[in-house]
């Protein structure tokens, strides 16, 4: 039996969801994209439904009805704060599910192949499809459901690290077992080996030696990323759930899965770049953990770090025209944002320009700042990236820097043996007054001084970027 | 150790490079002090003031020499000081090193060790001791105080019964210490003030103290002064030019010039010419701060006060500072103070003079017998820590050549890649069967659709983005609905696994992403 149907809503289903993508290049139309996309989804899995997944409808209906309910809350429930955590946990689903189709389909292939033709004959759905293949197309079968297991298998054990990491349940610090990314590659290495041993005899036990060690891939290869580089983790685990199902679907032979995982797997992909490009470092260095040598001493840092408090910051705010306000992970840490949201309402109540400055690694995850503005309110139109707003920093009477670090390190563009040189920075130094709230002195995630601290219209502005804002708040009615 | 401090013997000199005040301080280093008799009295501190203080009182300056380990003093000494020194003794006082070659010969026969002040270097941690900051300040103080003296009318604008005053106008050349402490003083009376430096990033702080900057209308690339420690350095011809073409065009509506462009070691530059000064009007003022290097001015007499034929009054004084003999000691005794201090870090009244130190090697010009002038580069550099980069400004050929050299490049990476990505794909094509290279075609097709919708995406969406992927990603749960019909158990089971997940996932993400997308909002 055809299911021209099936095709025909699987085409529909493709374009929806690549207007659904689309769409999210501007806020409005966003709002009319994520339609598209549940829309699209509704339409491809009834398709699947009353075509080729009609066995057992019932249950897969209720399951589906169970897991929406969960899903349902959790949405509904989540802080916007634990938005990275909640999409690396979602991405480890993904991923594991696609190592469950991927052995089932491994099953169904060992099945049907023991079948003769006869009982081949009165098969339907997707054991059907498997019936028809002949030898060179079992072949390519194998690898393509090889590799659909191997890359969820690390998709699932990477996120669920991942999701660790950032609900703070792991340590966020760069761990490595002993033998470092030799494991890895040692890994890597037996994996390769299993899948020609599984293409000649199609047994099992070569592909359950895969999964395994594809799972340790992945929770080591994450447990030796640390916490600042977890938007280029997260991103780069997006795109492995896309490739994922872009293999699954190549073994089921599903257009509409391959179409979906290379719009997922490019997505993601083209994330981790822009966060690459923003930290000035490549996608190795990033994923094998730690940044790239020192090329010689650091330059000296002069001067002391000066303290202000509330008072003084108020005083200055008050007789500022502009003011761009620089968040970053210590905002979303302190739960601050509801606070900064008021600054920013009773400052531009007295005709203050203010603005915000976000750079594109600001946060756990990409464009998590903006996240966190929007839930408190803050309009989008005075949210401005780091390319919009560096040119204004000359013209800004005052910079608050909440919670970040690195992201205003003069030292990237000064100091050439920095170890974040020639990283694009928000230039907040050059604004006439620099306010940095920070839980104390120190230098934060990756340990590099930060000549900010020392510049002599900065002053530190020491403790919780809650309890700062709160006492600021006091001051400015 | 004992510090003394003589009379300065420099004719109407009235500073004192001790006051009551820091010999007390100084005393708390573990110094005693001494004195020469009267030596503060012009400053308006007498014998008493300082006895009071618990310093020694000496008659007699070779009495005062005799008596002292250090000797601190305001000018640099006369051929009868030079005399005095000897081994073990240390003069710290200004010593004008540069042009000063029998002093440091001197200094060095006798063995003794001379700390010059105004070679002490322009970094941060320095200029409490930079006296020449703090001279220059009143001496830019006190200009604008002699030009008004030397003017007959107001600084500011008045509207009286008696008729209307114009404000003043006033230019002050060279926007240094004296020159800022000029602007300040001359806008809080009220003067309508221009200034001019040839160091353009000096602008901002002209215009903080309330002045006007004087742009040229000269498009070379002009010096950076923050890489010869703030100083202005010699200029271009044209630069000169195009800068004297602006004074001679501003001349006859300026009531008051206010000149204070020094160059390190060099005669002071002719910014104010003849026929400027002519174009003036009777009774407008010019303060030659830089007379004592011949001044900015033609006409400059050092030291005197003249009138031109045109009724244009040059003042030429070079004693600023001793002119505010009680302010201009105040602050240079807490100068030399400051240097004590860094040469006393124990606080044991014993000077421990550590050569490894930037700022005491740098404003050390005899030490042990031995000429240490001129200083290496401090290890610290100075304000800015290096040039900034100047990227030329391409004329339009160049820009176009830029650009057309660009698109090249562009075409040819992007027909190398898609050279090989057809070679690639020709090469899977060869062996995969053609059910394989159906799919494959779409997925490659994805791909390159995937890149060029996600590139437009807006930075601030990627998290919604980064939801919404995930909840698509789900679509996983069509090969789990495809296979959960499958007669073996097992596949029911991790199907049914895989659904409930997927099902979680779809709802999940789509939501979430939902919730995210309503929050952003316009103002």
């Amino acid at each position: 039996m055809e299911y021209g149907f099936t095709t025909a809503a699987y085409v529909v289903a493709a374009v929806l969801f690549i207007l659904s993508l689309g769409g999210l290049s501007g806020q409005e139309s966003a709002k009319r994209a994520v339609w598209y996309g549940m829309v699209g989804m509704a339409l491809a899995v009834f398709a699947t439904l009353i075509g080729p997944g009609s066995g057992l409808w019932v249950l897969s209906v209720l399951l589906i009805a169970g897991g929406g309910l969960i899903g349902y809350m959790l949405a509904s429930k989540v802080e916007m704060t634990q938005m990275p955590e909640l999409v690396a946990g979602m991405h480890a689903l993904v991923g594991l599910a696609a190592v469950f189709v991927g052995l089932n389909a491994h099953i169904e292939l060992g099945r049907v192949l023991l079948m003769d033709d006869s009982a081949k004959k009165t098969l339907e759905g997707f054991a059907a499809l498997l019936a028809k293949k002949d030898g060179v197309e079992i072949g390519i079968l194998r690898v393509e459901l090889f590799l659909g297991v191997f890359i969820g298998a690390v998709t699932f054990t990477g996120s669920v690290v991942a999701y660790g990491k950032l609900s703070g349940k792991i340590t966020s610090a760069a761990t490595k077992l002993p033998g470092g990314h030799l494991l890895n590659i040692a890994a890597a290495v037996i994996s390769i080996v299993t899948l020609f041993w599984y293409m000649g005899s199609g047994g099992f036990f070569p592909l359950f030696i895969m999964t395994l060690a594809a799972l340790f891939i992945g929770y080591h290869l994450i447990m030796g990323i640390g916490g600042a580089d977890m938007p280029v983790v997260v991103s780069m685990l997006n795109s492995y759930s896309g490739w994922a199902a872009a293999a699954i679907g190549f073994s089921l032979g599903n257009d509409l899965l391959i179409v979906v995982g290379a719009l997922v797997g490019s997505s993601g992909a083209i994330l981790s770049y822009i966060m690459c490009k923003a930290m000035n470092r490549s996608f190795v260095s990033v994923i094998l953990g730690g940044f790239g040598g020192a090329s010689g001493p650091a330059m000296e840092v002069e001067g002391e770090q000066i303290a202000i408090d509330a008072d003084g910051v108020a005083a200055a705010l008050e007789e500022a025209d502009s003011v761009v306000i620089i968040p970053g992970y210590g905002m979303a840490v302190a739960q601050a944002q509801q606070n900064v949201a008021e600054l920013t309402r009773r400052l531009r109540a007295k005709g203050k320009n203010v603005r915000f400055a976000i750079h594109p690694v600001a946060g756990r995850l990409p464009g998590h700042m903006n996240v966190l503005l929007a839930e408190a309110k803050v309009p989008y139109d005075i949210v401005l990236e780091m390319e919009e707003i560096n040119d204004d920093f000359p013209e800004t009477d005052v910079a608050i820097v909440i919670g970040s670090n690195d992201i205003v390190n003069p030292a990237a563009q000064e100091d050439p043996n920095s170890p974040i040189a020639g990283m694009p920075v928000l230039e907040c130094w050059k604004a006439k007054q620099v306010f940095v709230s920070k839980r104390g002195q120190g230098t934060g995630y990756s340990g590099i001084e930060n000549p900010l601290f020392y510049k002599e219209n900065t002053r530190m502005f020491y403790g919780d970027a809650k309890a700062s804002l709160d006492s600021l708040l006091t001051m400015i009615s | 150790m004992k510090l003394g401090t003589p009379k300065e013997t420099f004719a109407g000199e009235a500073r004192v490079a001790m006051t009551p005040d820091s010999a007390r301080q100084l005393q708390k280093l573990g110094y005693d002090c001494a004195i020469e008799s009267g030596a503060g009295a012009a400053a308006g501190f007498s014998d008493a003031l300082y006895a009071d203080a618990g310093v020694e009182v000496i008659d007699g300056a070779a009495d005062l020499w005799k008596a002292v380990d250090i000797v601190a003093k305001v000018r640099e000494p006369d051929e009868a000081e030079l005399t005095y020194l000897e081994a073990g003794k240390t003069l710290i006082s200004f010593f004008n090193p540069a042009g000063n070659e029998a002093g440091m010969e001197a200094a060095k026969t006798a063995g003794a060790n001379v700390i010059a002040m105004e070679m002490v270097p322009r970094i941060s941690r320095a200029q409490k001791m930079d006296a020449l900051s703090s001279m220059a300040n009143i001496a830019g103080y006190r200009a604008v105080i002699e030009a008004g003296n030397n003017f007959g009318r107001f600084f500011t604008g008045q509207v009286t019964a008696a008729g209307k005053v114009p404000p003043a106008k006033v230019l002050v050349v060279g926007a240094g210490v004296a020159g800022l402490a000029a602007i300040g003083t001359s806008t809080s009376l009220g003067a309508i003030t221009y200034a001019f430096d040839v160091r353009p990033e000096v602008a901002e702080q002209v215009e903080s103290m309330g002045a006007e900057f004087v742009y040229l209308d000269f498009d070379e690339e002009q010096q950076d002064g923050a890489a010869t420690g703030g100083y202005a350095s010699v200029q271009s011809e044209e630069f000169r030019n195009a800068q004297l073409a602006k004074f001679r065009e501003i001349a006859p509506e300026i009531d008051i010039v206010i000149t204070t462009a020094l160059i390190p070691n060099r005669p002071a530059p002719k910014l104010w010419l003849e026929d400027m000064v002519q174009a003036m009007k009777p009774g407008s003022v010019i303060i030659d701060l830089a007379a004592e290097r011949g001044g900015n001015a033609e006409g400059t007499v050092k030291d005197e006060k003249i009138v031109t034929d045109n009724g244009v009054t040059i003042v030429g004084y070079t004693d600023f500072p001793s002119r505010m003999a009680t302010q201009s000691s105040n602050l240079y005794a807490t100068n030399i103070r400051h240097m004590m201090t860094d040469l006393t870090p124990e606080k044991d009244g014993t000077v421990n003079h550590n050569m490894e130190d930037d700022v005491i090697r740098g404003a050390t010009v005899t030490h042990e017998g031995e000429i240490t002038f001129p200083p290496p580069p401090p290890k610290v550099a100075a304000i800015a820590a290096k040039p900034k980069e100047v990227v030329p400004e391409l004329t339009p050929e160049e820009k176009r050549a830029q650009e057309v050299a660009e698109f090249k490049a562009q075409t040819k990476q992007q027909v190398t890649l898609l050279a090989v990505g057809a070679a690639l794909l020709l090469g899977v094509g060869l062996i995969a069967p053609a059910s394989f290279m159906q799919h494959f075609i779409v997925f490659v097709l994805s791909i390159f659709i995937g890149f060029q919708v996600i590139w437009n995406v807006s930075h601030s969406l990627h998290t919604p983005l980064m939801a919404v992927t995930n909840a698509i990603s789900s679509i996983i749960i069509l090969g789990a609905l495809m296979q959960i019909g499958s007669g073996s158990w097992l596949v029911i089971l991790l199907g049914a696994l895989s659904v409930f997940m997927a099902g979680i996932n779809i709802f999940g993400g789509f939501l979430v992403t939902r919730r995210m997308l309503a929050m952003f909002q316009k103002s």
